[in-house]
Order: structure tokens, then C-alpha cells, then sequence
């Protein structure tokens, strides 16, 4: 393992621009940590935290200069692997013409244990489509609506990165441990100054990650959810969730894993030149089950069913998984402040014939 | 086939026991139609019932301007006239062969007087004809549901 | 995912409101289907749709066949498409009715309604090798005498002495001398020789799931009635969500699956 400052971290960020990436990492905007475009270490967030609760999501000034301690905000890399809209293909009286694709390899800076995960969730739903060179970051402070340690997705990053880091603050200052987990991240780890970890330095790293897990703010109850979720196809916590939620979409718009798509067709004034555009598409939109004359999904108890069934159960029967990455951002940008720990919490109950009020 | 043996071989009756089969086989006989001749109009007392054998028997209606309309047809296996069972005993439809038919005729006065005096030979043949009206009913609904319908054509409330 | 280009070369009116269209490739074909399979099928600038494939599959050429019923823009757009019209198609998609499953056994085909369309292959491919399966009954309900599918076809099925039809209407006609009743009452009644019967059957979900509780009844085991399930569909390769059915993603998963596996996920509303 290697270790470098925030030096070596500017160095990282232009070894990948100057490799040919598109680097994306965490930058504040409109009072959130989103991801966008970074040439460096400046236009990361110094100093800014992150407090979640239910329904709420808010920054504020840390007491030090951490830059990778935020949290999971309201986007996720899903909408840089899985745009939210992209126009598929054209058609003209000469065929069909497919959209072309970004050139650009991108590169991702700041992946935490949750999201790359989520990553490889993605991957196997929607089949390989060019991999982005993955920065991960172990996780030292969760937030309130972290459960990855429950997920087994975090808080330290499990494989598929190509270079890990851990972040420090200590007496000695600011600076990264650094792991390569491919070829690629060797290649541009070595454009890095920085000088070999210490066995101390490695074990404390790992003290603090592994300490992270007991600090999480929510937990998944620890079942088979799967089994749950088919158990409760009929129960009554449906219509409790169906009072409360809203069925606007938010969860699956976040959702690091929500993978649904619909399309459009568009063409111009005189028909000759038609347009095919995917889009984002969400369970809870009511035309989502449409099948001729009306949809099979109308109640917002089925809407809500589907989803949390879909996310926690069948996502096994489909892709041999779950697809819940512990990330908590259905839980913070809820408007109502659904949980999905505490409705599983609340189906299990109501499985086992208690009567538990979430 | 004696008519004992044909009615042991009628699904319907599946539930009853020989001695019961026995006392259906004394008020039963085979009888046969050609096709369009009628069994029974509409609105006439109801007297017989019909375990159909082969053939198809309608059950319709008529109604003015559009002659006789069939509701339902009844093949092999089912059974036809159920309304003597219940007072007024009058035929609500109409049945008429469609195609040539044989079946087993029950005379349902010896039917009513033997259930009436045996109730563990009613109760039986209740259920058989229960389980025949549910089937009816249960198809019927099924057509109701008008399933086949383009999706397109949504009935529109004239309110 | 992109589409090949087809050119409709012919146009069967067939109801109402379904066509039997012909579409031949202007360029690559798509791959040979399988009976229960269907197509995306784009309409320029209208949209796609899933469609199942109605063809013969012992036909050996490029060609496709598939019957499409008026329903919505995109469906209204191919029944109305003239011969000469070029529309897009992906596929073929999704897990068939596989009428191997039947060697050396009865055959039970049960349609309502445009239903038909799916499982005409399925009866095509049995007739083409008559001498692998053993009884064929098809039993097909329609609206009216007048919706049938492929009159011209039912009436060269109903003259074989190799193939038992049974048409059934909820509507009787003038002239109509067959039967009036739901198709669940000529399954309640057919002759069957259960354990050895795999049936095969397609029309609106209710009807599905009548006739496979009837079949049940008489003793057709349930991993052997087969049923083609209708969900939304959008990508047809099970990257797009929207025809989930618990479980299955009816696009990849199905859309022919056994009851056996379907029973309890029917039974849920809404599911």
C-alpha cells in the first residue's frame, strides 16, 4: 500500500485527464454534494459534511478539511453508466442509424463501498457497457441512513476498483492510502508522488474502517428477504406504507440500482426522420404497468409493493442478488420519510403476528 | 349399457353411491332428439331433466325482432332443466336440439317424491345438481366478463 | 437492439379489427423464431410494441407473419399499414410454447379471442409432424361467430380427421350452429386422457386462468398446461422493468410459462 497528500491526490485527477478520462467526483452545488466534473482537487468539497434523517438531507461545515466524508447525496454514479435520457437510435427512409456512443472513458472519483457495489449491481442487469475507471473510498463516517454494513456492501470497498483510497486526518496532516485493484490503476497510481505505508499506518486505516460498520444509522433486519417479501405478497403493512407514501418516484430516482427505462418516439414535422429516446422510468408511475385499456399496478399500496418486493426479493429471481446496496438515499430524499429498513422491520413483524407500529 | 351402468358413467353423479344410482335408474330413461326438436318452451310448466349423453341441446329465448336467441349450448356431460326443482316451476328458457341428441330423461315427480321421503338420497343429488348450476353460473359469469373484447372499445356512462 | 427493416408484402384482413400482415426483410432477416415467440415491431415515429409471431414454423424462409389486433396507437398504426409500408423488428424474443414438451402425448390447444394468434404455430407445427404427438384437440372461443381468426384455416382444420375442433361464442349469430358457451365448458366435457394431455393456452388472463383451474379439475397436471403471459413490455430483453410479474420477467422469463409456476402469481391482484 501506498500513501501520498493532497498533492498526490491533484496528481491522481490530471494522471486521469491526461490518460484520457472524463473524471467525475463530488463538487457542492445547490446546497448538495452532487457529481460533476473535476480537474483537481480544488473543486472537491473541503470541509463539508452531511447530516441525513428521514426526509431530509442538509450540508454544514465540518470541523476540518475532509473531502470524501459527505455521505451518499442525491445523485448516484447510475446516471453516468445509465443516462437518464439518451436517444437510442434514428431512422430515415435508409435504415436505422444507432445514436453514437460518448468516446470519452470516464473515470470516477470517490466511490464508496455502497455505490461500487451498485456499479456491479447495475452491470449485471444491463450487460457490459464500457467500464469507467473506479476511484473508490473506504467509508470512516456513515450517516444517519447508512446500513451497507448490513447489506455486506461496505463500509470498506469491496473488489472492482482500480485504485482505493482511504482518507486521513491526523497529527501527521491530510493524506490517502492508496490501493491498485487493476493494471490500469498501477499504471496511473505510479504518475502519483507518494512514498510506502507503514504497518501502522495500513492498521489504523483498517481499525477505523472496520470501526465504521458499528456506526451505522440504520440497519436491515438480518433475514432472508427474500423469503419475506414473497411471504407478504398479501399483507396488510401495504395499505399502512400506501397512506404515507406519495408514489412520486424519488426513491427510484436516487436509487443507486433502480435500472427502469421506458422510451419515446419522436420525429420531426414531416415523418421522414423518427427518433428513439430511452428515459428513466419509475414503478410508481401508473402507466409504468400499462397493458392495453388500463394498467395492472393502480393502487399505490401495489406501486410501493412492487418496488420493495422487486428491490429486497425478486431482484435474486432475476439477476441472482439482492438489489439493495445499503446507500439509505430512499430514506433521506422520501418526502415523507419512508424507511425501508423499518417497513421490512414492519413486514417482518406482521409476518410473525406481532402488531408493530413503524 | 344398462341404465344403471350409464348413469354410474355420468361424471355428475360421481358422488353417489350405487344404492342412490339404483334409485335414480327407476324414474330415468334414454331418450332421443332430432336435431331441431324442441324438449322445452318457455314459460311452460317444468317437468324432466336431461343428462346429455351426445349431441347439443340450445337453451334460448325468443326475442321479438331478432327470433330465437341462444344463450347457451349444452353438450355431453352437462345436464339441461333444472327448473322444476324450484316453485313456480315454470321454464325461464327455452331448449331445443341443435344436432342429433340422446339423453337420459329423469321423470323429476318420482325425483321430488323419492328426495322428499329419503333425505340421504336428496341431499346428494342436491349437491350433484348444485355443483352442475355453479358450473352454469360460473361460465356464465366468465361470458360476462366479456373478455374478448377490444380493450379500445371502452363503454362509455351516458351520466 | 436496433431494428432490422421489413417490408409488409401482404395484408390479411382477418376481424374487425386484426390483420394478418406479411413482412419480409430488406435487408438481414432476424433469427429463425420459436412457436410462442414474438417481435418488437416499430411503427416510424409511432412506437414499438411486442407482438407474438402467428406464422408457420415449418415454412422455411425469411418471412414473418403476425397478426395484429387494433388496439392503441402503435397497433393501430400496423393493422393499418399497406403493403410497401417498412417497419422495424427486434427480436425474436422470449421463451415459447416448446410443443416438443407434447411428443408421444395429447395435445390440448385452448384460445380466446386473438389468443389464437400465438398458439396457430403451435397447431401448424403439429400438423407438420403429425406423427410425434398423438391426439390434437384445439378449442377456441370467440366474441362472435364473426371474430375468429383464420376462418379460412379453422374451417381446413375442422374437415382433418387428424385434429378435433371444438369453436365455441359467447354471442351466437344468425347461422351460427355451433356452440355458445365460455371454452371452459367444452374442457369440462372433452374426452381427455389427463396425465397424458399438455395443453397450451393463450387468451385474456382470466380465461388463462379458468381454463388451467378446469384442466386441473380433470387431471392435467399443472407443469404441463402452459399459458402465455401478457405484461407491459418496452425492451423486450429484460433490461427495461416494466413487464415484471413477481419473479418473472415476462419478456425473458416467458412469456409461455407452466402453471404450475404461474398459479400463485395470477392469484395475486395487482402484482
Amino acid at each position: 500500500m501506498d500513501a501520498f497528500g493532497l498533492d498526490g491526490l491533484d496528481e491522481l485527477v490530471r494522471a486521469l485527464i491526461a490518460d484520457g478520462h472524463r473524471v467525475i467526483g463530488p463538487r457542492r452545488r445547490d446546497d448538495a454534494i452532487v457529481l460533476d466534473d473535476v480537474t483537481g482537487v480544488a473543486d472537491l468539497p473541503s470541509g463539508w459534511g452531511v447530516e441525513v434523517a428521514p426526509g431530509r438531507y442538509r450540508l454544514h461545515r465540518r470541523g476540518d478539511d475532509a473531502l470524501f466524508r459527505h455521505s451518499a447525496g442525491p445523485q448516484s454514479w447510475k446516471r453516468f453508466v445509465h443516462p437518464p435520457r439518451r436517444k437510442l437510435w434514428e431512422t430515415t427512409d435508409v435504415g436505422f442509424a444507432a445514436a453514437p456512443d460518448d468516446e470519452r472513458r470516464l473515470a470516477f472519483l470517490g466511490v464508496r463501498g455502497c455505490d461500487l457495489a451498485a456499479l456491479g449491481v447495475l452491470g449485471r442487469v444491463l450487460g457490459a457497457r464500457s467500464r469507467p475507471f473506479i476511484v473508490a473510498v473506504d467509508c470512516t463516517e456513515p450517516g444517519g441512513l447508512c446500513f451497507c454494513a448490513s447489506t455486506g456492501t461496505g463500509p470498506s470497498v469491496g473488489p472492482g476498483y482500480d485504485l482505493a483510497l482511504t482518507e486521513r486526518l491526523d497529527d501527521t496532516g491530510h493524506w490517502f492510502l492508496a490501493d491498485a485493484g487493476s493494471e490500469d490503476g498501477e499504471r496511473i497510481l505510479a504518475a502519483v508522488t507518494r512514498r510506502p505505508a507503514t504497518a501502522d499506518e495500513v492498521a489504523g486505516a483498517l481499525r477505523d474502517v472496520t470501526a465504521a460498520a458499528g456506526r451505522m444509522g440504520r440497519q436491515m433486519p438480518a433475514l432472508d428477504l427474500r423469503q419475506l417479501l414473497h411471504d407478504s405478497r398479501q399483507a396488510q403493512h401495504w395499505n399502512d406504507v400506501a397512506e404515507r407514501c406519495l408514489t412520486c418516484g424519488n426513491c427510484t430516482m436516487v436509487c443507486p440500482t433502480c435500472f427502469c427505462t421506458t422510451t419515446e418516439d419522436v420525429t420531426d414535422l414531416t415523418g421522414d426522420h423518427a427518433e428513439r429516446w430511452e428515459h428513466w422510468a419509475s414503478c410508481f408511475e401508473v402507466d409504468f404497468s400499462y397493458l392495453h385499456g388500463g394498467s395492472v399496478r393502480t393502487s399505490a399500496a401495489s406501486r410501493y409493493r412492487q418496488w420493495l418486493s422487486h428491490k429486497l426479493g425478486t431482484w435474486h429471481d432475476q439477476f441472482g442478488e439482492s438489489g439493495c446496496v445499503g446507500c439509505g438515499r430512499c430514506i433521506a430524499w422520501c418526502p415523507v420519510g419512508i424507511d425501508i429498513t423499518a417497513e421490512v422491520a414492519a413486514l417482518a413483524a406482521e409476518r410473525s403476528g406481532d402488531d408493530v407500529d413503524v | 349399457m344398462s341404465m344403471f351402468d350409464q348413469l354410474s358413467a355420468f361424471a355428475l353423479l360421481s358422488g353417489m353411491s350405487p344404492t342412490h344410482i339404483a334409485v335414480l335408474s327407476s324414474a330415468a330413461k334414454e331418450v332421443s332428439f332430432a336435431a331441431g326438436d324442441r324438449l322445452f318452451h318457455e314459460g311452460a310448466p317444468a317437468k324432466g331433466c336431461w343428462l346429455v349423453q351426445r349431441g347439443c341441446v340450445a337453451v334460448d329465448a325468443a326475442v321479438p325482432g331478432r327470433g330465437s336467441v341462444v344463450v347457451q349450448t349444452v353438450g355431453p356431460g352437462e345436464v339441461v332443466g333444472w327448473s322444476w326443482l324450484i316453485t313456480p316451476a315454470r321454464w325461464h328458457f327455452g331448449a331445443i336440439a341443435v344436432a342429433p341428441t340422446v339423453a337420459i330423461e329423469l321423470d323429476t315427480d318420482q325425483l321430488k317424491a323419492f328426495a322428499e321421503h329419503d333425505s340421504s338420497f336428496g341431499y346428494p343429488i342436491a349437491v350433484a345438481l348444485l355443483t352442475m348450476v355453479l358450473d352454469r353460473l360460473q361460465t356464465t359469469r366468465a361470458r360476462l366478463l366479456d373478455l374478448y373484447r377490444n380493450p379500445a372499445d371502452t363503454p362509455m356512462s351516458p351520466l | 437492439m436496433l431494428p432490422a427493416r421489413y417490408v409488409v408484402t401482404g395484408r390479411t384482413v382477418e376481424t374487425a379489427d386484426s390483420v394478418t400482415l406479411r413482412l419480409e426483410p430488406l435487408e438481414r432477416p432476424i433469427p429463425r423464431f420459436q412457436p410462442g415467440q414474438f417481435t418488437m415491431l416499430y411503427a416510424r415515429g409511432v412506437g414499438e410494441i411486442a407482438v407474438s409471431i402467428s406464422g408457420d414454423p415449418s415454412v422455411v424462409d425469411s418471412a414473418l407473419t403476425q397478426t395484429v389486433r387494433a388496439v392503441g396507437a402503435v397497433s393501430r398504426a400496423l393493422h393499418d399499414a399497406k403493403p410497401g409500408t417498412v417497419v422495424g423488428v427486434r427480436g425474436p424474443y422470449g421463451v415459447g410454447w416448446q410443443p416438443s414438451l407434447a411428443w408421444e402425448r395429447d395435445v390440448l390447444v385452448v384460445a380466446g379471442g386473438v389468443g389464437l394468434a400465438p398458439l396457430r404455430p403451435v397447431v401448424l407445427t403439429v400438423l407438420a409432424q403429425r406423427w410425434r404427438y398423438r391426439r390434437l384437440i384445439v378449442v377456441a372461443g370467440a366474441r362472435t361467430p364473426r371474430e375468429f381468426l383464420y376462418s379460412d384455416e379453422l374451417k381446413w382444420w375442422s374437415s382433418r380427421d387428424d385434429l378435433a375442433l371444438e369453436l365455441t361464442v359467447d354471442h351466437a349469430a344468425d347461422g351460427w350452429t355451433g356452440q355458445v358457451g365460455f371454452v371452459t365448458q367444452p374442457l369440462a366435457r372433452l374426452p381427455l386422457d389427463p396425465a397424458a394431455t399438455t395443453a397450451f393456452v393463450c387468451g385474456p388472463e382470466p380465461m388463462m386462468r379458468f381454463s388451467a383451474e378446469t384442466l386441473l379439475r380433470r387431471g392435467v397436471p399443472a407443469d404441463r398446461i402452459r399459458i402465455s403471459l401478457e405484461r407491459n413490455m418496452k425492451c423486450g430483453i429484460g433490461q427495461c422493468g416494466h413487464c415484471q410479474l413477481g419473479p418473472l420477467l415476462v419478456c425473458r422469463d416467458g412469456p409461455v410459462v407452466d402453471y404450475a409456476r404461474a398459479a400463485e402469481l395470477l392469484s395475486v391482484r395487482e402484482l
